[in-house]
């Protein structure tokens, strides 16, 4: 990784903090309803992870903390934003909303909500790339508490005895909503728990994007080269509540301080200040850039969008005109 | 036309469909090196090889899931789920994935899966193996469900299932497998939506699907010989969407009707058709529909309780008595 790609990062990782402060406005104004999970703190892992992969090639699939995935993917920020606020632009069309962003042409292949149901998802698109005989692989990014969900243990076996090629991120932040992992889970170490696949795996620091980023290039040449899955663990912490209506109650001072101290954002940027690629100034311009992009571009395209139209209700329920509903084409 | 029994069917859909497309692929617990359950993939695995057909470990959420997720990526999988009873483990992939992709992706996204599953009663097999859940299926929007009465709409819904872009869940019948009848010999696509006039008459419409059309069958027979009474029987292959064009046109005419359901009465196809006639042809009706459903019981084991607690022909007939006051 040389420096200009760390800048680039940083200024990726910045905007993506950015995007996600911005929404948590428009959630407060009542502009987004709904659930809203937010990115904030756990950065490096989507951008460490798809760094090392090919962001548009690879298809890549996640829960319902989708915003910043979606992005990384080459999905528009403004279209992103536009499905938040429920309009025809957005991604899904208004039709989906924050936990299921979806951005196809470039391989984002959805957020969705129910804990656990992307693993057999992205061990089925791997299957398919295997049986089309493609070089892309399949990613799923999720939470920590998935991996108690019987999808876990399931597709993880599939997509071993299988030699599937997907890679399997997950961002341990320590949480699934309040709950602590070590109150639900026997072996908190999550890397430890696909042994019992016959599943290569590592853990490693999810707050340094270089680190992030070395282990997710041995994790993706695995799985590229055709030898199965791979199992990477990113430990990690989210800075704001599991969604908007989480109190955060769970959680002590201190250990949001710790964490706090730990930012991806900060840790990047220390360092290119360090190394002199960066300035104070530099910094903060390209912040104040970013803020500005994304209030006069980025809401502004969400906030002029058309609704979706009530006439359109029931568009998108199921295969428009398919010829086979009546018996082919005669 | 040749007869064939109704597995042979199921794996000639297969089979052609395969042969054409690789991309069709089969998966499913032993339905691979011994052939399923009910031989309705026989010798594919020989043919096709263990890449396309799979067979998966007992992981019906797992494997359904894994199909769903192919299919995004243009493959066709023809899941088959062991029993229907089994398909509850795999309702969270069915439901919250397969059926709603379209729509939360703002059509961007399909699952065109084709999941096929036994179910109803078969003999004596304990409440846990005599689950009827198409009524389940059938209440969700984003999801086909058909149900095949005979091997030549299994073979033809298979077909027209594969290469339609929707979900489809294909309900077929424990009892049903070794039944007899004619197949077209050349390719067959049976239409995905709609219903069938099974037997013509002009007195009351009988309506059935999958197993309960045979029943009505017979009790048509049974009441043109014995009663006089003339009745149409409809067969309801496609229970989503359902076919309330063909349902009214089929009572419009003979103004009275029984719907024969192996299931248990509550939130299930009967309800339905009955809120359609109620809805679309209130006036034309000279009784008030009956329909003939299971006692609401899980099945059980004993022969006796077991005869008792599923419908049959008889209780059909009666219920068209009933109709005229006999
Ligand atoms: C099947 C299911 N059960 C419960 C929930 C409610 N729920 C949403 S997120 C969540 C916690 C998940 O935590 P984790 O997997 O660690 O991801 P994180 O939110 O920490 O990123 C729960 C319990 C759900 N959405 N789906
Ligand atoms: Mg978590």
């Amino acid at each position: 990784m040389n420096n200009a790609d760390k800048k680039r990062l940083l200024r990726e990782m910045l905007f993506a903090r950015r995007f996600e402060e911005r929404c948590y406005e428009a959630y407060v104004e009542r502009k987004i309803g709904g659930f809203l999970h937010l990115y904030p703190g756990q950065e490096a892992c989507c951008f460490g992870v798809m760094e090392a992969a090919r962001p548009g090639h690879d298809y890549v699939i996640t829960g319902y903390r989708d915003h910043v995935h979606a992005i990384k993917c080459g999905a528009d920020p403004k279209e992103v934003m536009a499905e938040l606020y429920g309009k025809e632009t957005g991604s899904s069309k208004g039709r989906g909303g924050s936990m299921h962003i979806f951005d196809v042409k470039h391989r984002f292949m959805g957020g969705y909500a129910l804990v656990g149901g992307p693993f057999p998802l992205a061990a089925g698109m791997a299957k398919a790339i295997k049986l089309k005989g493609g070089d892309e692989i399949a990613i799923c990014f999720l939470g920590d508490a998935a991996n108690n969900q019987g999808t876990f243990h399931e597709a993880l076996n599939m997509a071993s005895v299988w030699k599937l090629p997907v890679l399997y991120v997950c961002e341990n932040n320590l949480y699934g909503i309040g709950t602590r992992i070590d109150r639900s889970t026997a072996v908190t170490d999550q890397y430890k728990r696909v042994a019992a696949y016959d599943i290569p795996a590592a853990q490693v620091d999810g707050q340094d994007i270089e680190t992030v980023y070395e282990a997710a290039k041995v994790a993706v040449e695995h799985v590229r080269s055709g030898k199965g899955p791979y199992f990477l663990e990113l430990m990690t912490y989210r800075y704001r509540g599991h969604s908007m209506s989480d109190s955060n109650a769970y959680r002590s001072k201190d250990e949001e301080k710790e964490w706090a101290n730990r930012d991806p954002i900060y840790i990047l940027r220390d360092r290119l200040i360090e190394a002199g690629e960066l300035s104070e100034d530099e910094y903060k311009a390209m912040d104040k850039t970013i803020i500005d992009e994304i209030e006069n571009e980025v809401i502004k395209f969400a906030e002029e969008s058309p609704e979706p139209p009530v006439e359109e209700l029931e568009k998108y329920v199921l295969a428009e005109n398919d010829p086979w509903v009546h018996g082919g084409v005669k | 036309m040749a007869e064939m029994m109704f597995w042979e069917a199921v794996r000639r859909a297969h089979d052609e469909e395969m042969a054409r497309d690789p991309l069709v692929i089969a998966m499913g617990e032993d339905i691979g090196v011994a052939g399923g359950t009910y031989k309705a993939t026989q010798g594919l695995w020989d043919k096709y090889g263990p890449e396309r057909v799979i067979d998966t470990p007992i992981s019906e959420n797992g494997f359904t899931g894994l199909g769903i997720g192919a299919s995004f990526l243009g493959v066709r999988p023809i899941i088959e789920i062991m029993s229907v009873n089994f398909a509850w483990l795999a309702m969270d992939q069915i439901f919250n994935t397969a059926a709603k992709v379209r729509y939360m992706s703002g059509g961007q996204l399909e699952a065109p899966v084709v999941i096929r599953s036994p179910g109803g009663c078969a003999h004596q097999l304990g409440a846990q193996h005599s689950a009827r859940m198409e009524k389940v299926f059938m209440g969700v929007a984003g999801l086909r469900v058909v149900t095949p009465s005979n091997p030549r709409q299994a073979y033809g819904l298979i077909k027209s299932a594969v290469r339609c872009n929707d979900p489809v869940f294909i309900n077929e019948h424990e009892l049903m497998y070794n039944m007899k009848g004619e197949v077209p010999d050349g390719e067959y696509f049976h239409p995905l939506e709609g219903s069938e006039v099974a037997r013509e008459g002009k007195d009351v419409t009988l309506f059935g699907y999958n197993v309960s059309v045979h029943w009505c069958l017979q009790a048509a027979e049974i009441l043109s010989k014995q009663h006089g009474i003339e009745a149409e029987v409809v067969d309801l292959y496609s229970l989503s969407p359902l076919d309330r064009k063909g349902i009214v046109e089929s009572v419009s005419k003979t103004h009275r009707a029984v719907i024969a359901e192996e299931a248990e009465p509550a939130v299930g196809v009967g309800a339905e058709v009955m809120a359609i006639l109620n809805e679309e042809c209130f006036f034309e009706l000279d009784a008030a529909p009956v329909r003939v459903s299971a006692a609401n019981v899980p099945v059980p084991y004993n022969h006796g309780l077991e005869k008792a607690a599923i419908p049959n022909a008889k209780d059909v007939v009666e219920a068209v008595l009933s109709l005229y006051g006999r």
